[in-house]
C-alpha cells in the first residue's frame, strides 16, 4: 500500500450509434429492459416517456435524441438505465448495456478543449480501456441544461 | 451510533417543548403575576436542558442553564418580572428555535452568537446573587464541567459518589487503546462514566500519551474498583481522587477558564469552513409522524383481515364458484377502503403544528409596527395530511404578515373611522368535505380595487381595456399575479413584490386553491382550500384518441353531449350556451397535442369547475369512475403544463392525471 495508490472507478458501459458510452455507476439504480411508454404531452421532445417500474412512475429520456444524435429505435437490445442523480431519478434509452468495466482515473482524459461538437457538451472525459475509447457522460448536465433553458 | 437512532425523537421533543414554552412565555406577557406559568417555562427548560446534554449539544444546554438561573431567582421572587425579561425569555427561545432548526438540518447546532444573551442572563442574576463571579461566562472548557457537574449533583442525590480516576499506563505498552479499553470495561461493570479526558474517541483512536483521566459516579466501594483496575496488565499508576461537589464546583471551573479562549478560536475557523460545505450535508432527518395507538391497532386489524380474504381467495381459485368470488371481491373492497381511511388517518396530524406559532408572530409583528392586534384562532384541531402541514406553513404566515402589514390600519386611524382601536386577526380552520379550509380574514382596510386596478395596469399585467371590463370581483384576483405589490412603500415585513404569487403557486402546487374577498374599510379574507389527502382520489377515466387521462372527480360538475352547431366563436374562443350560461369550450386533444379525429356531430364534454368559473372539456371517449392513486412524475418532470400527476392502471400502464386548474 505504499507504492503509487490508482484510483478508479466503475462505469456502465452502454452504445449508442456504435459508440461506447459510459456512466459512473454510482449513478445507476438498475437497467432495465422496457416496452410500453406513456407519452408525456408538452415535455421535451426527447422525453420518451414515463414508465412503470415495480409501482413507481419514472421518466425516460431517449439519449440520441438529447445527445442530438438521432432517434433510438427500439429493439431486442435496447434498454433503459435507470439513474438516480441526488433526488432526481430518470431512466436513459439507450442502444444496448452489457457490461461493467474499471476505468482508471489516469486513464481519462479531460475533453474540455478538444471538440466543440454539441454532444461533447454532455461528456465529462473520454476513458481509454483495451484500446476502446470511451465516452463518460456528465449526468447532471444531461439532466439540467434543460432546465436552465 | 446511538446519536442518529436518537436524534428524531430528540428534534421531535425538543419542537414540542419550545411550542410549549411559546405558549407559556405569550401568556406569561399577560399574567406576569403567575407563577404556574413560570413553574412551566422552569420545568420546559429543565428538560430541554437535560437532552441536549445527553445529546451532547453543549450550546443549547449551557443556554437553557443560564435561563435555569434566571427562571430560578424569578421563581424565588428575588428578581421580579418586566417585560424586558420577558423580551429575554423570547429571545433565548429564539436561539433555542435555531440551534434546533441548525440540528434538523445539519445534525449540529452551527454557530450562533449568544454572548450577548449569556451576558443579559448573567447580569439578571448576578445582579441578585454574588456568588458567582464575571468568569462565568461560556466557554467550551466549562460547558463540559457544568454538564458533568449537574450529573454529580444528581449522583449524590442519589447517594452515589463522583471519582476522578487517572491511569497511567506502561510506557512499554504496545496497545495503549486496548488497554484502556478494558479499564473502561471494567470502570462500566460497576459505575457510570461521565466523562474522560481525553474523549472516548480519541483514547479508542491511541490519541493519548501514557495517561487519560476518566471520571465516574458509582454506589460501590471505591476500594473495590481500584483493586479491580490494578489488576490489569501494563497499567503503570491509577490515582483515585474523591470528588467534592462543592470544592470541584469552583477551583476547578476557574482553572479551566484560562484554556478556554483556544478552543473558541477553533471553533470559529471551523465554522467559516462549515458555512461552505453547508449545502451538502442538508437535510439529514426524515420526517416523523406521531401516531396514536388505537390508529395503528385498527390499522393491523384491517391488515390481518386482508391476509383472511388471500386465504379464502385461494379457496375460492380451487373451487372456482364464481359466487362467493363476487362476495369476496365486494369485501376486499370494503377493507381497501376501510385500509386507505385508516392509513390517511395515520398520516393525518392537526393543523394546531402549523397554527401554533402564529401567536408569537402576531405579537411580534404588531408590536414591531405599533399596531393593536388581537389574534383568534379556531379549528386548530382540525386534521390535515402530514406533508400539507410543511407546505402550508411559509403561505400562511405570508398571509398573516400581509394582513397586519397592509390590511390592519394603526389604532388612530382606526379610531378615526369609527372602528375599535383593536384590529382583529381571524384564523380559522374547518373540514368541508375532502377539503380542508384555511381563512385568514382582517377586519382592516379591505382591498383598494381602484389602486390595484392601476397598479396592474402600470406593471402590464393587463391592459387599460382589461382594466376597465373587469367587475369588482375579478379585481382582487389580480393580486396573486407574479409581480405584483400594492404597498407604496416597501416595508420589511411584506411587500417586497414577490408575494401572493408565490403562495398562490404554493398552495397549487399542493393541490389547493386560494381566493380573496374583500369589502373596502370592513375586511380582506383569503381563504385556501386543500384537499384533505394528496394520495388516493377518485377520478374519471377518459379516452383521447389511444391515451388515456384521469380527471378527478371532485373538479367535475357534470358531462353531457353537446352539438357541433352549436358551438359559437367569441374573441377566437369556443363556446356554447348552456343552461344559460356561456360556456367556454377546451379541447383537450389541443391541449395536450394529440391527433383529432373530428368531425363529429355530437362532442362529449365534461364540465369542470375552479371556484365559481366553469368550463368544458371536450374528450373522445369516456371510460368510467376509477379510485385512482396519485403518483409524482417525479422532480425531473415537474414542470410540465396541464399535468398533476400520473397513475398506475389496472394493468400496470400509466395514464396521467389532468391537472384541471391549470387548465383555465
Amino acid at each position: 500500500m505504499e507504492t503509487n495508490v490508482k484510483v478508479r472507478n466503475q462505469y456502465v458501459i452502454f452504445k449508442l450509434a456504435e459508440e461506447n458510452y459510459a456512466i459512473d455507476i454510482s449513478m445507476v439504480k438498475t437497467i432495465e429492459k422496457v416496452s410500453g411508454y406513456t407519452r408525456v404531452p408538452n415535455s421535451d421532445k426527447y422525453i420518451k416517456g414515463v414508465i412503470n417500474l415495480r409501482g413507481e412512475v419514472i421518466p425516460v429520456i431517449d439519449l440520441k435524441k438529447r445527445l442530438n444524435l438521432g432517434e433510438i429505435k427500439e429493439s431486442d437490445n435496447s434498454r433503459v438505465i435507470i439513474t438516480c442523480s441526488e433526488d432526481i431519478v430518470v431512466g436513459l434509452l439507450v442502444d444496448s448495456s452489457s457490461e461493467v468495466v474499471y476505468i482508471e482515473n489516469s486513464e481519462i482524459d479531460n475533453i474540455s478543449n478538444m471538440s466543440e461538437k454539441e454532444e461533447y457538451n454532455y461528456i465529462k472525459g473520454i476513458g481509454k480501456e483495451n484500446n476502446r475509447l470511451i465516452l463518460i457522460i456528465d449526468l447532471d448536465k444531461i439532466l439540467n441544461i434543460e432546465r436552465e433553458e | 451510533m446511538e446519536f442518529n437512532q436518537y436524534i428524531d425523537i430528540f428534534i421531535e421533543e425538543s419542537n414540542e417543548h419550545l411550542q410549549s414554552m411559546n405558549d407559556s412565555l405569550l401568556k406569561l406577557e399577560n399574567e406576569p403575576e403567575n407563577i404556574e406559568l413560570l413553574n412551566e417555562i422552569f420545568r420546559v427548560s429543565h428538560t430541554l436542558k437535560g437532552m441536549s446534554a445527553t445529546m451532547g449539544f453543549e450550546k443549547m444546554s449551557t443556554l437553557t442553564h443560564q435561563m435555569e438561573n434566571l427562571l430560578q431567582e424569578l421563581r424565588n421572587q428575588n428578581i421580579l418580572i418586566n417585560t424586558d425579561i420577558i423580551d429575554i425569555l423570547f429571545q433565548c427561545f429564539d436561539k433555542l428555535e435555531q440551534y434546533v432548526s441548525n440540528i434538523i438540518e445539519e445534525s449540529t447546532e452551527g454557530d450562533i452568537d449568544v454572548t450577548y444573551l449569556t451576558e443579559k442572563l448573567d447580569e439578571l442574576v448576578n445582579g441578585k446573587s454574588s456568588t458567582i463571579t464575571k468568569e462565568k461566562s461560556t466557554g467550551k472548557e466549562e460547558i463540559i464541567e457544568e454538564h458533568v457537574l449537574k450529573i454529580l449533583k444528581e449522583a449524590d442525590k442519589k447517594g452515589m459518589k463522583g471519582y476522578k480516576i487517572s491511569v497511567e499506563v506502561e510506557e512499554s505498552c504496545m496497545l495503549k487503546a486496548a488497554r484502556a479499553f478494558i479499564v473502561f470495561n471494567t470502570l462500566e461493570e460497576h459505575s457510570d462514566i461521565i466523562k474522560s479526558n481525553p474523549t472516548t474517541e480519541d483514547i479508542e483512536d491511541e490519541k493519548f500519551d501514557n495517561t487519560f483521566e476518566v471520571f465516574i459516579v458509582t454506589e460501590e466501594s471505591i476500594e473495590k474498583i481500584e483493586k479491580e483496575l490494578v489488576a490489569i496488565s501494563e497499567i503503570q499508576n491509577i490515582n483515585i481522587e474523591d470528588l467534592k461537589i462543592d470544592s470541584y464546583d469552583k477551583s476547578k471551573v476557574k482553572k479551566e477558564n484560562s484554556i478556554k479562549d483556544k478552543p473558541k478560536n477553533a471553533e470559529n475557523l471551523n465554522n467559516t469552513k462549515k458555512n461552505t460545505v453547508k449545502k451538502s450535508k442538508s437535510r439529514k432527518v426524515g420526517k416523523t409522524v406521531r401516531v396514536d395507538i388505537d390508529r395503528l391497532d385498527n390499522l393491523m386489524n384491517l391488515v390481518s383481515e386482508l391476509i383472511i380474504i388471500k386465504t379464502r381467495m385461494e379457496e375460492i381459485g380451487e373451487n372456482n364458484d364464481k359466487q362467493s368470488m363476487n362476495e369476496t371481491t365486494e369485501y376486499l373492497e370494503r377493507i381497501t377502503t376501510n385500509l386507505h381511511d385508516a392509513v390517511m388517518k395515520v398520516r393525518m396530524v392537526p393543523i394546531e403544528r402549523v397554527f401554533n406559532r402564529f401567536p408569537r408572530m402576531v405579537r411580534d409583528l404588531s408590536k414591531e409596527l405599533g399596531k393593536d392586534i388581537n389574534l383568534k384562532m379556531s379549528g386548530e384541531e382540525t386534521e390535515v395530511d402530514r406533508t400539507v402541514i410543511d407546505e402550508i406553513g411559509d403561505p400562511l404566515i405570508h398571509l398573516i404578515r400581509n394582513s397586519i402589514d397592509h390590511g390592519i390600519e394603526k389604532p388612530n386611524e382606526r379610531k378615526s373611522i369609527g372602528k375599535e382601536s383593536t384590529g382583529t386577526l381571524l384564523l380559522r380552520s374547518y373540514p368541508d368535505g375532502n377539503n380542508v379550509v384555511i381563512e385568514v380574514q382582517d377586519d382592516g382596510s379591505g382591498i383598494n380595487i381602484d389602486k390595484v386596478k392601476k397598479k396592474a395596469i402600470e406593471n402590464n399585467i393587463i391592459t387599460e381595456e382589461q382594466g376597465s371590463q373587469m367587475d369588482d370581483k375579478e379585481v382582487p384576483e389580480l393580486l396573486f399575479m407574479p409581480g405584483f405589490s400594492t404597498a407604496d412603500k416597501i416595508t420589511d415585513v411584506s411587500g417586497r413584490g414577490v408575494g401572493l404569487d408565490v403562495v398562490k403557486s404554493k398552495i397549487n402546487s399542493i393541490g389547493g386553491i386560494v381566493e380573496v374577498e374583500t369589502k373596502s374599510n370592513e375586511y380582506t379574507k383569503f381563504t385556501i382550500r386543500i384537499p384533505l389527502t394528496l394520495a388516493i382520489i377518485q377520478a374519471l377515466l377518459i379516452k383521447l384518441y389511444d391515451e388515456i387521462y384521469a380527471i378527478p372527480l371532485s373538479s367535475i360538475k357534470e358531462i353531457t353531449t353537446i352539438k357541433t352547431d352549436n358551438i359559437r366563436k367569441v374573441q377566437n374562443q369556443e363556446v356554447i350556451l348552456y343552461r344559460g350560461k356561456t360556456l367556454p369550450l377546451i379541447r383537450l386533444n389541443n391541449v395536450l397535442d394529440i391527433e383529432n379525429d373530428s368531425n363529429k356531430e355530437e362532442l362529449i364534454s365534461v364540465i369542470v369547475k375552479k371556484g365559481e368559473k366553469e368550463a368544458g372539456l371536450i374528450v373522445d371517449e369516456l371510460i368510467g369512475q376509477q379510485e385512482i392513486v396519485i403518483k409524482s412524475l417525479g422532480k425531473y418532470l415537474v414542470k410540465v403544463k396541464y399535468l398533476a400527476g400520473a397513475t398506475i392502471l389496472g394493468n400496470g400502464n400509466i395514464s396521467l392525471i389532468i391537472d384541471v386548474n391549470s387548465l383555465f
